[in-house]
């Protein structure tokens, strides 16, 4: 038995639980699809002549198989689990809960639609306490190499300062920025540019 | 480079000074040279003596203080088999006023270079010398005769067997990651002329903004491999890698001073992105500025008192100089709309280039302290970013995308003599080495 001593071991302590638990399922549920797997298709299966004979009155014995498919029993799993929570990492971060926010050129402040999104991220952080994220700083090419890295910083920052004043923990937020070196959208116009001026939400741990 | 043998140039008695030695050319006029082929001395020293003609011509051309007779004006003139052959006649009605004599033999792994400058008027060699040693990489003894040359002829300290350190992301590797596939950026160094790249790091993270030490035989730069940008110094000579700023706070866009004892960054550490400087060893950290806007992008004076930087304090990204004690702070940049990556020049210029926003991309400028003016290096052609001076202060090494990808390129301090220096993938962030 372990003694869990610190606050953040002890917040830990859950997502491992939740994690092994996600494993279990996520076992049982291949263990079922490999079994019914052995079987042959139920659409295809045609109807056993000899055990359904086409009587043509009275009523239908219970006992009678039905030609019709067999319902597939419930993944378990998609009761017990959210479908969010129980992604992977990686599943989570490309195709993300958290919504990018955008900034204007040369700038790294908020603006109502920033914030927006900001604000509707937060409310995710806190339906999932335990996720811990990074936020990237990311640059359009209009900006110089260098200077960019900073600017990122600042765009990172900017979202982790009023993801704080929204009460979320200062310590399930990291910020780190990319200046222009990883480019979401390849292109040279306005749309590229916008789309690559923004913070990135990226979970790091849940 | 294997050992070089120096033969003492054979002065005509006559005239022993050192200016007997200096050939000039018609008043007003670089003096002509000629560069006919090396002489292989057997068919497998054939490409080396190729290649160390060739590279010899470019790397003369590169510093414009000779007027290099175009080859083909040449090719009729019957190569000298030996030095006292030099058909010295035929040079002269061509208007040459200097002719290289050399010769390449092969032994095995070894070559020896000889090499003669001859005076046409004089018909005397100015410059004499062999050089022995590995056959490996025969660029490196043109590169030594140029430099050689340079000194010799025109008291200048040539840039031919100066490198390149920049980033790449030439070894197309993407990073396995979780939001989406990136480009592995890794730090490269290569000749001047962009030959012989090699790859310093192999972490497959983003590894940016190299520079090298005074003594060309580290390289500091930003990786991101500990999933946070860091500072790392790799002593490329040794295979040992070094952490100075140790993961505190996240450390960037490392500078070292000219004397190569510290080392000026930008770190967040506090809060903000400002400047700071420490020794190489990490130890000794101080900040230099303290102002809650960006300061970024740090430079050396070359007496090492003084930091050239970015900072947006005043709305926009602008050039400033501070004390290296954080003190005296003034903005230099005052006209234009965007200013960022200062790089304060070697002596005996006395300069910051830096790039400046002028249309939808940038130019390399450069602002004379001196004076106060601002001239402009590129026009236009693509956008041009992250200047950086040859270690003799007569050329910028600077990345461009009018070729496409982003390149490096070199070109004059007087904007002239523009040269793609890398081809492959895109290459970012140009430091020159001493």
């Amino acid at each position: 038995m372990q003694v869990i001593t610190s606050r953040a071991r002890n917040r830990r302590e859950p997502s491992r639980v939740l994690t092994k638990a996600g494993v279990v399922l996520v076992l049982l549920s291949l263990t079922a699809a490999a079994c019914a797997k052995k079987q042959p298709p139920p659409l295809a299966q045609p109807a056993p002549p000899s055990t359904a004979p086409p009587v043509a009155t009275g009523p239908a014995p219970a006992a009678t198989p039905s030609t019709e498919a067999l319902p597939v029993p419930p993944e378990p799993l998609a009761i017990a689990e959210d479908g969010i929570s129980a992604r992977s990492l990686d599943d989570l971060n490309r195709d993300s809960p958290f919504k990018p926010a955008y900034f204007p050129l040369d700038s790294a402040e908020l603006d109502d639609v920033g914030r927006a999104v900001v604000t509707a991220n937060a409310g995710i952080m806190r339906k999932y306490p335990t996720w811990m994220i990074t936020v990237e700083g990311h640059c359009d090419e209009r900006g110089t190499a260098e200077y960019n890295l900073a600017l990122g910083e600042r765009r990172a920052v900017a979202v982790k300062t009023y993801l704080l004043s929204l009460g979320i923990a200062a310590d399930r937020v990291r910020t780190i920025s990319y200046g222009k070196e990883f480019p979401f959208d390849q292109g040279h116009d306005d749309r590229a540019w916008a789309s690559n001026r923004r913070a990135h939400f990226v979970i790091t741990s849940k | 480079m294997g050992i070089a043998r120096e033969q003492q140039p054979a002065p005509a008695p006559q005239q022993p000074s050192e200016i007997a030695v200096v050939i000039s050319g018609d008043p007003g006029t670089p003096p002509r040279y000629a560069v006919p082929d090396f002489i292989a001395a057997s068919p497998e020293a054939a490409e080396a003596a190729k290649t160390i003609t060739q590279v010899l011509w470019d790397d003369l051309a590169f510093e414009r203080e000779f007027y290099l007779i175009p080859r083909d004006t040449y090719s009729t003139i019957p190569p000298a088999r030996s030095a006292d052959q030099v058909p010295f006649a035929a040079w002269r009605e061509l208007g040459a006023d200097a002719v290289f004599f050399g010769t390449v033999s092969r032994t095995g792994n070894d070559i020896k270079v000889e090499v003669r400058l001859f005076n046409i008027r004089t018909q005397q060699p100015v410059f004499s010398k062999e050089y022995t040693g590995a056959a490996a990489n025969p660029r490196l003894y043109a590169h030594t005769v140029a430099d050689e040359i340079h000194q010799q002829q025109r008291s200048l300290r040539g840039v031919a067997r100066t490198k390149l350190a920049f980033s790449s992301d030439r070894n197309r590797e993407r990073m396995v990651g979780t939001v989406e596939s990136r480009d592995v950026k890794e730090v490269y160094m290569a000749d001047y002329d962009g030959a012989n790249p090699r790859r310093i790091t192999t972490n497959r993270q983003l590894n940016i903004t190299p520079v090298w030490s005074p003594d060309a035989r580290s390289i500091a730069y930003t990786s991101y491999r500990r999933g946070y940008p860091d500072i790392f110094v790799a002593l490329i000579y040794q295979g040992l890698q070094q952490e100075p700023t140790k993961g505190v706070g996240q450390n960037m866009l490392p500078m070292y001073s000219p004397d190569g004892t510290r080392i000026a960054f930008m770190s967040n550490r506090e809060g903000n992105p400002e400047i700071y400087v420490m020794n190489v060893d990490g130890s000794n950290v101080r900040r230099i500025t303290n102002h809650p806007a960006i300061d970024v992008t740090p430079t050396w004076s070359p007496t090492g008192t003084q930091i050239a930087f970015t900072s947006d304090r005043a709305g926009t990204p602008q050039i400033y100089i501070v004390g290296a004690d954080g003190l005296n702070l003034r903005r230099l940049t005052t006209s234009e709309s965007y200013a960022d990556r200062p790089t304060w020049s070697p002596p005996p210029f006395n300069e910051v280039a830096f790039a400046a926003r002028t249309g939808p991309g940038y130019d390399i400028k450069i602002y004379d302290l001196a004076t106060g003016a601002t001239r402009q290096l590129t026009f236009g052609e693509g956008t041009n970013e992250s200047p950086a001076y040859s270690p003799n202060g007569r050329h910028v090494a600077f990345t461009s995308s009018r070729a496409g990808r982003v390149q490096i390129f070199t070109i004059g301090r007087d904007g002239r003599g523009i040269k793609q220096i890398t081809r492959d993938g895109s290459n970012f962030t140009p430091s020159w080495s001493n």
